[in-house]
């Protein structure tokens, strides 16, 4: 029986001929990633194991993104605790306060992951580099302990749900609506334990961008990782970015699929998820007047510099309705210093927002735009679940920076053809 | 292994942000973890959570960040087994790996009440509700994570020379 692109990938990492779902395998790991908030818990159990080294130096990586630049005391120890490990350790890919950015924006930037690596983060959001056509999946600080220890991790292979992917996107419709489309359609739990592999021709219209905003979200559908067939669009990205020989897996003509969903780019409009699942997606003409009280344009899924392109464009020569904070993370320092020397920063700054230094911050509702009681926010990160951004009377809206953008200037959530 | 406890009941897709809420993982404390366990979702939780109760969910259960946190604030807190219909996969290997009693089975889950009292028998895997009579057949784990689960977790399975 024929492979998954994921299988095939795992097989080779398990030194395998083939595997199929449901087989329990112990994998070779290329990449092994914490940031502040996980790794803390990770050092404690890697300390445990007596060990003096990582496995290799070069296949660890911490981020200090979550409550960096450090919020409070507390948040200062534990960037501090992954600070000396890292140093003691020599750990190469340690990304502090000034180098670091938003872990999945960061890593791919540095050219850390290519096709066919296989990558655990102690961070759910680790399915991102699936875009890169890597397994890559999200695992708690025991498994980043052992996998720092001994590079290797336990998985189940996982069935898969191909989704086939056909047209364009229309104007003002990106990765974004596309993901929260099709976790509209199958649901936070509609692809537990399995693989979201992503392929056809409607791939060629598809930036990195998109590609590694969709595969971020493939969490949010409880899938184990989201793949995207590898295509010249991915091999001119990995080869502007990194050094490392990408290899290319590519699923067997009868590979076997639980499900196969065909998605017509072309029919997909804005889509925003209401509060408190991602799955809660609609579209416009069942969106009614929801006024906002602050947006936020960002994160691991939309901070990259398409994304504040989009928005620019739209927030161009406008105002951030009064009464609305408009808050632009930017989501590495070299996002940052594209967005300035392409002027973005300045048409955020005349519009009323503000800019902030790259973090995860609000999206996890850590710091920089918290919210009060009964307050909403349209942002674009990942999650809208009760408490998300703050106070757990507040509602989170999941948007595009494209909806993100329009939202601020109106002052409710609109789309962007309602002001350009 | 063998767990008795009074049931705590909660809904589907109980995500780990409201299990324990970002605003708390600038501390690695087991203890002040789960002082604020399920905070977001169920305010009395901490005050009447006793040792050895047993938690039971619908779907998804512990879907969203990969938080180890999560599971490390309800072990603590004294809970000693989840009963879910199904659970978020990082959060189920999670618990495996620090040792928290986990088990899928979507009738129990269903049927069972708040307040019940709850045997469940691991080794055989029998879950029995005392206070209705009615019995529950579920899967065994599968031996791989039977060994880490016996072993004392994945961290000690390593330690012991088990995983290599």
């Amino acid at each position: 029986m024929g492979m998954t692109m994921t299988q095939k990938i795992l097989a080779a990492h398990a030194g395998l001929e083939s595997v199929e779902s449901g087989q329990l395998i112990l994998v070779n790991l290329d990449l092994v990633l914490g940031n502040d908030i996980t790794s803390p818990v990770a050092i404690r159990e890697f300390n445990k194991l007596g060990k003096d080294a990582v496995f290799d130096k070069d296949k660890v990586t911490m981020v200090m993104d979550h409550f960096a630049p450090n919020k409070d005391i507390k948040a200062a120890e534990q960037c501090k605790m992954c600070r000396d490990f890292c140093g003691e350790k020599e750990v190469t890919n340690f990304y502090d306060v000034g180098q670091m950015g938003i872990e999945h924006a960061l890593l791919p930037e540095k050219g850390l992951v290519v096709a066919g690596d296989t990558v655990i983060g102690a961070d759910s959001h680790t399915c991102t580099y699936g875009a890169l056509g890597a397994f890559s999946t999200g695992v708690g600080s025991t498994d980043m302990a052992c996998g720092m220890a001994i590079g290797k991790a336990w998985f189940k292979v996982p069935s898969a749900i191909k989704f086939v992917l056909k047209g364009k996107l229309n104007k003002y419709v990106s990765g974004k609506d596309v993901i929260l489309h099709i976790i509209g359609k199958i649901g936070v739990d509609g692809a537990l334990y399995r693989s979201m592999e992503f392929t056809g021709e409607g791939l060629a219209s598809l930036s990195m961008s998109d590609r590694l905003c969709i595969a971020n979200m493939a969490i949010e559908a409880g899938a184990k990782n989201g793949i995207f067939e590898v295509d010249d669009i991915t091999l001119e990205y990995i080869k502007e970015h990194s050094s490392k020989q990408p290899i290319i897996y590519k699923a067997d003509d009868d590979a076997e699929y639980d499900e196969v969903i065909e998605i017509d780019l072309s029919e997909i409009k804005s889509t925003v998820a209401f509060p408190h699942l991602p799955e809660n997606a609609k579209t416009f003409d069942e969106i009614g007047d929801i006024k906002i009280d602050q947006v936020v344009i960002g994160s691991c899924t939309n901070g990259r510099l398409e994304d504040l392109i989009a928005a620019a464009k739209i927030m161009k020569g406008k105002k951030v309705a009064k009464n609305v904070r408009a808050i632009i993370i930017p989501a590495t320092q070299d996002i940052y210093l594209k967005a300035m020397e392409m002027g973005l920063l300045k048409i955020f700054i005349e519009s009323g927002a503000v800019v902030s230094t790259p973090t995860c911050g609000p999206c996890l509702g850590g710091h920089m735009g918290i919210l009060a009681k009964g307050e909403r926010a349209v942002a674009t990160t990942n999650r809208n679940f009760v408490g998300r951004m703050g106070h757990p009377e507040s509602e989170v809206y999941l948007a595009s920076p494209e909806v993100a953008a329009a939202s601020a200037i109106t002052g409710k959530i609109s789309s962007p053809e309602e002001v350009m | 292994m063998k767990y008795t406890g009074s049931v705590i009941k909660y809904g589907d897709n109980v995500d780990t942000d409201v299990i324990i809420p970002a605003r708390y993982l600038n501390t690695i404390d087991k203890k002040e973890l789960a002082s604020h366990c399920m905070e977001d979702l169920d305010t009395t939780f901490v005050s009447r959570v006793k040792a050895g109760d047993i938690m039971v969910a619908g779907q998804n259960f512990g879907c969203g960040s990969s938080r180890e946190h999560a599971p490390i604030a309800i072990k603590e807190s004294g809970i000693s087994l989840v009963i879910a219909k199904s659970f978020a996969r990082i959060f189920y290997r999670n618990s495996i790996n620090i040792g928290l009693g986990i088990v899928e089975c979507p009738e129990a889950a269903e049927e069972i009440s708040e307040g019940d009292i709850v045997e469940a028998d691991m080794d055989n895997g029998i879950i029995y509700n005392k206070t209705t009579g009615k019995q529950y057949k579920t899967a065994p784990f599968p031996e791989f994570v039977q060994q880490i689960i016996e072993n004392g977790g994945l961290i000690s399975s390593i330690a012991n020379g088990i995983i290599k």
